[in-house]
């Protein structure tokens, strides 16, 4: 019988019997804790039956004895000397960690403080490396890092062309289809064109781009840096003598500013595909009316501010991925918490540049 | 099946996609013995671990632990079964969020039985007894050196009290000093808790310190499994070039 019990003797001792291992004891752990609990620790205990003891059974019963040895045991030495290994060692009290209390919230307030502007220098200084970089690349034309420059831009640009498509698609035909339905009250459906055409070149074009690459891209990009860290392949490349901005970060940061514009272009103008074909559907507009309108009630300053706040945003993106990139250190936490930081940040960064731009070139490119 | 087994291979075969890794191994490894499995790089040493594990499924051949099928029983059988062994990985393989007392806690809480004074009190005497201090209950993963990780990780893996312990290189890349100590670690624990060892390896002064026995994969398939000093005497040319460096330093 392997099963750990404990027995009373006629005599009024105790005899303890079975295998008292980890395996056996956890189906019969309630009972046996009870009963540990309810013995006296006077009655007299014999160990004589116990098959195999580990060091679970023996702190148990030593929990049981309250830290102490019985007056009245009957144990082999071998028993023995297990629990007293247990006895020694299992008794070290282990560093607990600080309790939080006010003192914690003030604590974790500074730091929150202090990191925030410590992210700012580290983000300025990064922008600035980049900026030193591309002067230093100006006199040397050989250092270009022309291929990292194009793989980035097919990872962040050409690939994120039917994902790019497929959302402003749908978003130009909900548009579309809810202006039509309110400018019909009014028998104004001929400024739906106006709406679309303004609102998706200038505005919906560029942020909605923006949001889904920095969900697609920078989380990638900052992602990728962090495997590189946990896997030292930045220290790999530094010990080479080769610069990481030069040929990690400048890289992501170009490719991403000169892909945004492209596929700024290309997402407004699914985006208005969209809305026309949902246009000619619900008000049977005819599709040279709205491509022969659209130049006429759009003025072509909103093609460029759609374009330059798209070459914005890549660039913001890229930054923050970059930037959050680097805070990684290795362990899973720590990029779990700085991809969750990038994306979170670049959005918002997004949001808040875009209100701000909406509100500084507002006399420009507005219809007449 | 003979219960004193403790693993038995039967006719094991490993593919990755088109690449035969292992072709038919037999192997039986007996309670209380102490196994290298010693083979050339690349010769699926690792590769056999895991199946004993049960990382991996065989393409062919059967895997048996403590005398039943590997992968035999529900959910909660196999979850038993998994529990009798405790496995060091080759880079410990600790969980990098949590602190050094949570990874040995780890898999008692999920016993969910203990309670958790118990559950410290077990904590501290592992951690005794792989010779770290209590201090060194709060340091994360990523703030300890190779020898500590490693013996953090041996104390994760003793923390259920297994029956069969599990190494995969377990002296790579620490220093002889280190290395020393924690072969003698291992042959302490192997005799006081009475555990059957499986250790993988290419350290030959690991090899000789620890092993009992030393089964030799070569060509796909384990080529003998006999003791240190047969072994040594075995005609197989891995062996000869294996051993030979040793006898020309030693």
């Amino acid at each position: 019988m392997k099963t750990p019990r404990l027995q009373f003797d006629p005599d009024g001792g105790l005899i303890l019997a079975g295998a008292w291992t980890l395996r056996e004891l956890t189906p019969h752990l309630g009972q046996i804790r009870r009963q540990l609990a309810t013995v006296p620790i006077r009655s007299f205990w014999r160990l004589t039956k116990i098959e195999r003891l580990d060091s679970f059974g023996a702190m148990l019963l030593w929990r049981g004895w309250r830290c102490n040895w019985p007056q009245n045991l009957e144990i082999s030495e071998e028993l023995r000397a297990i629990i007293t290994a247990v006895a020694e060692k299992s008794g070290a009290l282990l560093p607990r960690p600080v309790a939080f209390g006010l003192q914690g919230i003030l604590i974790i307030l500074g730091v929150i403080l202090l990191s925030f502007f410590r992210q700012l220098v580290d983000f300025v200084t990064l922008f600035g490396r980049l900026w030193l970089d591309l002067f230093f690349l100006l006199s040397r034309p050989r250092q270009w890092p022309l291929k990292e420059i194009s793989a980035n831009f097919y990872k962040v640009g050409v690939q994120a062309m039917p994902v790019a498509a497929l959302v402003g698609f749908l978003v130009g035909v909900v548009l579309s289809y809810l202006s039509a339905m309110q400018l019909r009250i009014f028998g104004a459906e001929a400024l739906l064109v106006d709406i679309l055409g303004l609102g998706i070149i200038r505005e919906l074009g560029p942020v909605l781009l923006a949001l889904l690459v920095a969900g697609r891209s920078g989380s990638a990009m900052t992602a990728q840096l962090g495997v590189m860290r946990v896997t030292e392949e930045l220290d790999a490349l530094a010990a080479m003598g080769i610069s990481l901005s030069l040929r990690l970060l400048l890289p992501k940061v170009l490719a991403l500013t000169l892909a945004m514009p492209l596929l700024v272009l290309w997402t407004s103008a699914v985006a208005l595909l969209g809305g026309m074909v949902s246009a000619k559907i619900q008000l049977g507009m005819s599709y040279a009316f709205f491509f022969e309108s659209l130049p006429q009630v759009v003025p072509v300053a909103n093609l460029y501010i759609g374009l330059g706040k798209g070459a914005i945003f890549g660039l913001l993106i890229a930054l923050v991925a970059c930037h959050f990139g680097l805070r990684i250190r290795p362990n899973t936490e720590s990029l779990a918490a700085n991809t969750t930081a990038s994306v979170v940040t670049a959005i918002t960064l997004v949001i808040l540049v875009n209100a701000v731009i909406a509100v500084a070139i507002r006399n420009i490119g507005m219809p007449l | 099946m003979n219960p004193k087994k403790v693993v038995a291979l039967r006719g094991l075969i490993s593919r990755f996609g088109d690449n035969l890794v292992l072709n038919g191994v037999d192997l039986d490894i007996m309670a209380d013995d102490i196994v290298a499995l010693v083979g050339g790089s690349g010769s699926g040493k690792t590769t056999l671990l895991r199946h004993i594990i049960g990382l991996h499924r065989p393409a062919a051949g059967e895997v048996f632990l403590f005398g039943e099928p590997l992968f035999a029983g529900n959910y909660l059988e196999q979850q038993v079964r998994r529990r009798r062994f405790g496995v060091l990985f080759q880079q410990g393989a600790l969980f990098s969020a949590f602190n050094v007392r949570d990874n040995i806690a780890f898999p008692l809480r999920e016993l969910k039985a203990l309670e958790e004074e118990e559950i410290q009190a077990l904590v501290a005497y592992k951690l005794a007894m792989v010779e770290l201090e209590p201090e060194h209950a709060l340091l994360m993963p990523a703030q300890l050196s190779g020898g500590m990780s490693r013996r953090v990780a041996l104390a994760r893996a003793l923390a259920l009290e297994p029956e069969l312990l599990l190494l995969d290189e377990p002296t790579a890349g620490l220093d002889p000093d280190r290395s020393t100590s924690f072969v003698a670690l291992v042959r302490r624990l192997h005799r006081q808790l009475g555990i059957t060892v499986v250790l993988v390896t290419h350290d030959v002064s690991t090899l000789l310190a620890l092993a009992g026995r030393v089964a030799v994969l070569a060509d796909r398939r384990i080529v003998s499994a006999v003791s240190l000093e047969e072994t040594m005497k075995l005609d197989h040319p891995f062996i000869q070039s294996f051993f030979q460096l040793f006898s020309k330093r030693g």
